[in-house]
């Protein structure tokens, strides 16, 4: 059965015709960043291979967003994924996401580990056939020559219990490197993701480690005219370590946590599940940053999860009403 | 005859799952085949890392034709009765059935009908959309807009039969003739018209269909590999099983390994190279140690041989390892001892409270069994109370099965804690003044302090062997300390989840209380431990205090109702292992029959009972056994009750009746003294002679006398014989005799 397509108007059937189909790979006919680089004998940097991947994306028809602007764990949780996976809207999207995760902090000290980092995320609904190439080319276009590494396709589920989503997927090894997760959407909040989405997680530190041939993250090369990761970021990651580990106050966190809960639950009830959404994340960030300080308890930390849980798979669940009003009363 | 190839195309399949599907394409083929009608010649199915395919040989053109009689009405029945026998044979005219005449029936018309066979290619294209749509992937997912469910995208379906597409469509999906090797070698899509060119045509395209082919090679040249460099390939059967799965076409690779890295832990080596990475570990056959190189299989010849293949994964390699040695080097700064008071904080289980409130049970029942094991009291406690620690550490969090692994070297490499200075915190102490990695047995002040005169290698060793045996070619602790912590770990987790209603399932058993019962029983036997389960258990039992309030129970005997539970368990498992060795069912069934808890004492029975059972006295006696009770079986009905036991001496008339109770008198005193010493071989013998005077007691004695008296002085006798035998194991389960 096909979705049920909203204005199905002569623009959106065009739409949805092409976006149905195999994407011809746009493959680099002009130059990218990372391309120049690797012309002039260079490593791409940090900020070469964000712009090329971008640079790729638009020409497979996403739309580039920017970060969303509230804090997430990962960039699956951008609305522009979490809720657009869901309904049968087509949707093709990609933009990097910042990502919190208070408890990896390691104050800097740590050459793999850091407390914010950066994502490439990229969505694709319906996924096109061709996903796996249209990703093999984007590889290729930051510089990674298949016929010189192994790149293989390495089973890996993929679940965020807190907004009730799961799929099926693989890490993408390039030489016993994890540099991307793939994921084929099939619930988020619970509902089936009719159609279902695409999803392609570039870890981008990583991959820009292994495509400069750096061992320390701090040590990247960023912008290719000699400032560092660690010019950028270090300072950060060790004052966020402070405050994450040693100087957040858990008390006011826990109050914050419940008046966002608060918040998302009457917004939910008013019908805004745009604006609950963003308190839902909030509260998941408030937990993080009490689960960092070490002051939550196991039992306690099973009731945070399922509070968050339950807040952000009531947005999902709103959201899906807006878009297809059939998929709802199934619910 | 003509050959079925099919082919289905997808996504990369987990490795994990390709064996499997294999098989279950071929059953589910094999099903449908014969439930159209067919006896395929031969059916072999393969899967590789982005395919299942399957080759069918020797089937038909079209199925048989099937031929019918179909009888009808008589020829003199009414219009409407024929008329209903044509409709219902497909006929048109009743002058196209036959005539036939029976002397009773009368004539009566009869229609040959012949169903004709299928075109096989249209019984394939119902048999094979089917399996498709019904597939048992352990996990499945849609796609795009589709409705279909398989492991991952379903690309395309190659089916040819005798050289012809099959026509059938799933899901949108047509099947044709046309497929492709390699992701990356491969030069773009070809047609196949059978088996060998499909094979021929994937085999140029750089994929080898057949798994096991993979796997040799995978072996064969990780050998040569280690060989040339005068090293030795660790095997590893899972992991070979697993890469085969990862690769269509195997390129063997070495790659180095910083030697630094040696001084880690080698399971913390092997595993972080096996479960992270996939890598095979490889031997110095010099040292006996491990290597610092490591092997890792790729999908693809790399045009630079591969140099940048190994250096990438070295590079992986390293890292994960500076994880692994960060964990080490951190763990190392807290000693076991300081751990303890973190296990309240993990849960055993919701129900069974903590970590915590587990060791602080299993210490308790470790100082009651060490003493029925030969161990030192005070070691075992100790032992029991470090024996979770390492739970608590980095390293056993990133590899949980490293648990007691770690907690040994943890344990061995105790940090030197200033004692009872009470100065500074012992985590941020142990770095400095301690040893990196030699000589710990006896010296650590860790253990000192409570154990004293026992060796703290003993309770390193038995905070990693007290999980053993952790499946059936495991070995069993056979160290006193270990063992005795090993029991109380298995014996507490078994009486927990009982008192709490977790029993096992026919189909499940989540918390693996089998293995665990399963290692009770060889632990006991192979150290032939004596003592008895039931009261060890109420002791675990009484462990849980008010945990477990809701079971409270209490059986008559005084026991827990889980204690019982729980003793019932592993005697049924002690049963169903003996079961496996060899032991008949009905031997096992009498002896099981004499009520014990005692496993060694229950396998001397088994054993004594097999034997003796073996021998002509042995096997003749049971039969007068048999004869005896059957006897007493029918005239106790006859009489409404039960024969009393009490023979008066004075009533034996006849000498094979007073042989037999001069026998039995004998047998009894002999089977007194044998079974206080368990010599269950002479209580056996015991009873094995009594088999010449039951032969003649049955010979030369009429049991049912007129004389009321005498019948019942010769119940009597028979009584008794049966409460003799009883002692040594209830005959009357035996088969045969």
């Amino acid at each position: 059965m096909r979705p049920r397509l909203l204005q199905a108007g002569p623009l959106a059937l065009y739409a949805h015709k092409v976006m149905t189909q195999s994407i011809a790979p746009q493959t680099a006919p002009r130059e990218t960043p990372c391309s120049r680089a690797l012309a002039a004998g260079k490593v791409p940097s940090f900020q070469d291979i964000i712009l090329t991947l971008s640079d790729y994306w638009a020409r497979q028809g996403c739309v580039i967003l920017q970060p969303y602007d509230t804090e997430v764990g990962a960039g699956t949780l951008h609305p522009a994924t979490t809720l657009r996976a869901l309904g049968p809207k087509l949707w093709r999207a990609a933009y990097v996401q910042p990502s919190r995760r208070p408890k990896d902090g390691r104050y800097g000290e740590n050459p793999n580990r850091l407390g914010h980092y950066y994502q490439y995320q990229v969505i694709l609904k319906p996924n096109p056939p061709n996903l796996q190439e249209l990703y093999l080319n984007s590889l290729y276009e930051i510089g990674i020559d298949p016929s010189l590494h192994d790149i293989r396709f390495v089973e890996d589920d993929w679940e965020n219990p807190t907004v009730g989503a799961w799929g099926l997927g693989w890490e993408i090894w390039c030489d016993g490197m994890e540099v991307s997760q793939f994921t084929y959407f099939q619930q988020v909040g619970g509902l089936d993701c009719k159609p279902v989405s695409g999803e392609l997680t570039y870890g981008l530190e990583r991959l820009a480690m292994y495509v400069q041939g750096v061992e320390n993250v701090y040590d990247l090369d960023f912008n290719g005219l000699g400032v560092t990761y660690g010019d950028v970021f270090l300072e950060n990651e060790r004052q966020q370590s402070a405050f994450n580990f040693e100087e957040s106050d858990p008390a006011m966190l826990k109050r914050w946590f419940e008046d966002a809960e608060r918040m998302c639950t009457y917004l939910r009830d008013k019908g805004l599940a745009l604006p609950a959404f963003d308190w839902a994340l909030k509260c998941s960030h408030l937990f993080n940053l009490l689960d960092a300080r070490g002051v939550v308890s196991p039992t306690e930390r099973q009731s945070f999860i399922a509070r968050v849980r339950d807040q952000a798979k009531g947005c999902a669940v709103l959201w899906a009403e807006t878009q297809a009003p059939s998929q709802a009363e199934v619910v | 005859m003509p050959q079925f190839l099919l082919e289905l195309f997808s996504e990369e399949i987990p490795a994990r799952m390709q064996k499997r599907a294999a098989e279950d394409l071929k059953k589910l083929l094999m099903d449908g085949l014969t439930k159209a009608g067919f006896l395929p010649g031969g059916l072999e199915t393969f899967s590789a890392p982005r395919r299942l395919v399957a080759v069918i040989e020797g089937l038909p053109e079209r199925t048989a034709d099937v031929r019918e009689e179909r009888k009808g009405p008589k020829v003199d029945a009414p219009a409407q009765a024929i008329e209903g026998f044509l409709r219902g044979a497909g006929l048109t005219d009743i002058a196209q059935a036959r005539v036939v005449s029976d002397p009773k029936k009368g004539d009566f018309y009869v229609a040959d009908l012949v169903k004709p066979g299928r075109a096989t290619p249209e019984a394939l294209a119902e048999i094979v959309p089917d399996i498709i749509r019904n597939f048992p992937w352990p996990k499945s997912m849609r796609w795009g807009e589709g409705t279909l469910r398989w492991v991952r995208p379903l690309h395309r379906i190659v089916a040819v039969f005798d050289g012809e597409i099959v026509p059938f469509e799933v899901d949108g999906i047509a099947a044709g003739n046309i497929s492709e090797g390699h992701r990356f070698h491969g030069t773009g899509l070809f047609e196949v018209k059978d088996f060998e060119d499909y094979e021929a045509k994937l085999s140029a395209a750089h994929v080898i269909l057949d798994r096991d082919q993979r796997k040799a090679q995978i072996k064969a040249d990780a050998q040569t590999l280690c060989h040339a460099r005068n090293l030795e390939l660790i095997e590893d059967e899972g992991l070979f099983e697993e890469v085969c799965g990862l690769v269509d076409e195997p390129h063997v690779i070495m790659g180095d390994m910083d030697p630094a890295f040696l001084d880690l832990p080698p399971e913390v080596i092997r595993l972080t190279l096996r479960v992270n990475q996939k890598y095979f570990v490889v031997r110095d056959p010099k040292t006996g140690g491990l290597a610092p190189h490591f092997i890792v299989v790729s999908n693809v010849k790399a045009t630079d041989s591969g140099k940048k293949i190994a250096l990438g994964n070295a590079r992986v390699l390293a890292a994960r390892l500076n994880d692994a040695r960060y964990f080490w080097d951190l763990d190392r700064k807290a000693s076991l001892e300081s751990r303890v008071p973190k296990l309240d904080t993990l849960v055993f289980h919701e129900k069974l409270g903590s970590v915590g409130d587990k060791v602080r049970r299993i210490v308790a029942l470790a100082g009651e069994i060490a003493p029925l094991v030969g161990a030192d009291v005070a070691a075992a406690k100790h032992a029991a109370l470090l024996a979770k620690a390492d739970l608590t550490t980095e390293m056993v969090g990133e590899f949980p099965e490293l648990q007691g692994v770690m907690g040994r070297y943890y344990q061995l490499h105790a940090p030197v804690l200033p004692r009872a200075t009470g100065e500074g915190d012992p985590a941020q102490q142990g770095g400095g003044g301690m040893p990196p990695s030699v000589g710990f047995a006896d010296s650590s002040p860790a253990s000192q302090g409570s154990t004293g005169l026992v060796a703290n290698t003993i309770i390193a060793d038995s905070i990693r062997d007290h999980y053993k045996p952790v499946g059936p070619s495991d070995q069993v602790p056979s160290e006193p300390v270990a063992m005795a912590v090993a029991l109380a770990d298995k014996l507490d987790t078994l009486t927990g989840f009982f008192a709490m209603g977790e029993k096992p399932t026919g189909s499940g058993d989540p918390y693996a209380l089998r293995r665990a019962a399963l290692g009770v029983i060889r632990i006991v036997r192979e150290a032939g431990l004596r003592f008895g389960l039931a009261a060890l258990l109420n002791h675990a039992r009484r462990g849980y205090g008010n945990v477990l309030n809701s079971d409270a129970a209490i059986a008559p005997h005084g026991y827990s109702v889980a204690a019982v539970e729980v003793c019932d368990f592993i005697l049924e498992r002690l049963r169903v292992s003996l079961r496996d060795e060899g032991f008949a069912p009905d031997v096992l069934e009498a002896a099981f029959a004499i009520p014990d808890d005692d496993i060694v004492r229950i396998v001397s029975r088994v054993t004594a009972l097999a034997k003796v059972l073996k021998t002509e006295d042995g096997a003749n006696l049971v039969a007068g056994l048999k004869r005896g009770a059957n006897i007493l079986r029918a005239e106790e009905k006859k009489d409404g009750a039960a024969a009393d036991g009490k023979v008066t001496e004075a009533l034996l008339r006849e000498p094979a009746e007073q042989g037999l109770y001069q026998a039995l008198l004998e047998a009894e005193s002999q089977l007194e003294q044998a079974l206080a010493d368990e010599a269950f071989d002479a209580t056996m013998g015991a009873l094995a002679a009594l088999r010449g005077p039951v032969d003649r007691f049955f010979e030369g004695v009429l049991v049912n006398d007129g004389d009321a008296g005498i019948r019942k002085n010769r119940l009597a006798l028979l009584v008794k014989l049966r409460a003799v035998s009883e002692r040594v194991a209830d005959f009357s389960k035996l088969a045969g005799g």
